[in-house]
């Protein structure tokens, strides 16, 4: 349980999928201009990211992990080259079921998250993340922590970044940092602040 | 239509750049660029990738249905990036492990899906080729750019050879260890913007509040 903790703590904090690894920046800069449209973002990340990763992980262990096709047969099968392209096809077709399931069972939901989700599937976090529990070696019980606290790490970015740039539309900027060149500034701010958390030790 | 493909080729670099300008494929741009080597690496990877997906998603762009398009333009550049990432771990494998998840994380660049979407559906191959190579090329620029800053002034070497002496070995330049660190990065993307910017000035973005200069009384 304290291990689970420790990773959840991780990966909110010190590492932090927006501000240490520089994932879904795109995203982040683009939708980060109103705070209620970068909470709803933020929580359809949070939702897809804690059901891909786990869904991920278990596509890894029996279908593509060195000796993982034994069930089937093909015992010294090794398809982990196949990787990418399996992990990009479960989170588009994740995110195109979870649309079509809000839009039937949820529709106050779909409606407020609906523009969001299918940009969701080029957000680097959503794939970062699954690659990230490859590259680590969760297992099934860490992937499902790491991707609900990772996505919930990224939603407090965005949420944060949004409240700052709400203010700043009011302060006098120069004109060439107008806009974009103040909000990478701001952004290497909070990744600084976000730096204090790595000396956390758990 | 030489001197158009010329422009196609050299729009990207400053005056259209995909980073500065274009808001896209940030994620990597900061994440790999400590070093000058690994941004060299990216940057290649990049371009081959951008290039070669909008030219066969401009190949095939006639009979792709629309409702389906992104799942296929993203197996085609998956595709791609499996084989970029095959390569690298055959033939670099200390720069492939640096690289990490950032290889893989091309797959999602969005430079490589917007030029895919907003160009290369709708040309024909070999222009959109020189788009998606120009568009690399343009990311290439910026990362090597905060590449040499990072790393000239943050270990004080230029691919992995020494040029400012540092303290530790005896020379006399005390490295800036917070180049080394992810924010910095952000930092100097800011300032390429406003240098590019003052460069460029109307690629300035409109204030959305006007400071109101006082009337003197």
């Amino acid at each position: 349980m304290e291990n689970y903790l420790a990773l959840a703590v991780k990966a909110i904090f010190v590492e932090n999928l927006a501000l240490s690894f520089f994932l879904g920046m795109c995203t982040f800069i683009a939708v980060s201009k109103k705070i209620s449209t970068a909470i709803g973002l933020g929580i359809s990340v949070m939702i897809v990211q804690s059901i891909t990763v786990p869904a991920n992980n278990l596509i890894l262990t029996y279908l593509l992990a060195p000796g993982a096709l034994a069930w089937a047969g093909f015992g010294e099968v090794d398809l982990t080259f196949l990787g990418l392209i399996s992990y990009i096809g479960v989170i588009a077709a994740l995110v195109q079921i979870l649309e079509m399931v809000l839009d039937k069972y949820f529709p106050p939901l779909y409606n407020a998250l609906g523009v969001f989700l299918p940009l969701i599937t080029v957000n680097c976090a959503i794939l970062g993340g699954s690659l990230f529990m490859v590259e680590r070696g969760y297992d099934f019980g860490e992937s499902v922590t790491y991707g609900v606290s990772s996505g919930f790490g990224w939603a407090l970015a965005i949420t944060a970044m949004a409240g700052v740039r709400e203010k700043l539309k009011y302060s006098d900027i120069p004109d060439g940092l107008q806009g974009l060149g103040i909000t990478f500034i701001t952004a290497g701010l909070m990744a600084m602040a976000f730096m204090s958390f790595s000396g956390v030790k758990l | 239509m030489a001197h158009k493909r010329k422009d196609m080729l050299i729009d990207p670099l400053v005056d259209n750049n995909p980073i500065t300008l274009q808001v896209l494929g940030i994620c990597s741009a900061l994440a790999v660029t400590s070093s000058l080597q690994v941004a060299l690496v990216m940057t290649i990877a990049v371009t081959l990738v951008t290039g070669f997906s909008s030219m066969f998603i401009s190949m095939i762009r006639n009979h792709i249905p629309s409702s389906i398009r992104i799942i296929v333009q993203m197996v085609i550049i998956a595709s791609l990036v499996i084989l970029v990432d095959q390569v690298l771990k055959a033939y670099a494998f200390e720069i492939s492990k640096t690289l990490s998840v950032f290889v893989g994380l091309i797959i999602t660049n969005c430079i490589v899906m917007g030029r895919a979407e907003a160009f290369a559906m709708k040309n024909p191959p070999l222009d959109s080729f020189i788009d998606g190579v120009g568009n690399g090329l343009g990311y290439g620029l910026i990362l090597m750019l905060v590449g040499f800053i990072r790393e000239l002034f943050g270990s004080g070497s230029l691919f992995g050879i020494t040029v400012l002496p540092t303290v530790n070995n005896g020379g006399w330049y005390v490295p800036n260890g917070m180049l080394l660190l992810p924010p910095s990065a952000f930092f100097i993307i800011g300032l390429i913007i406003w240098a590019f910017r003052a460069w460029k000035p109307k690629q300035v973005e409109e204030r959305e509040y006007k400071i109101q200069t006082m009337e003197a009384h």
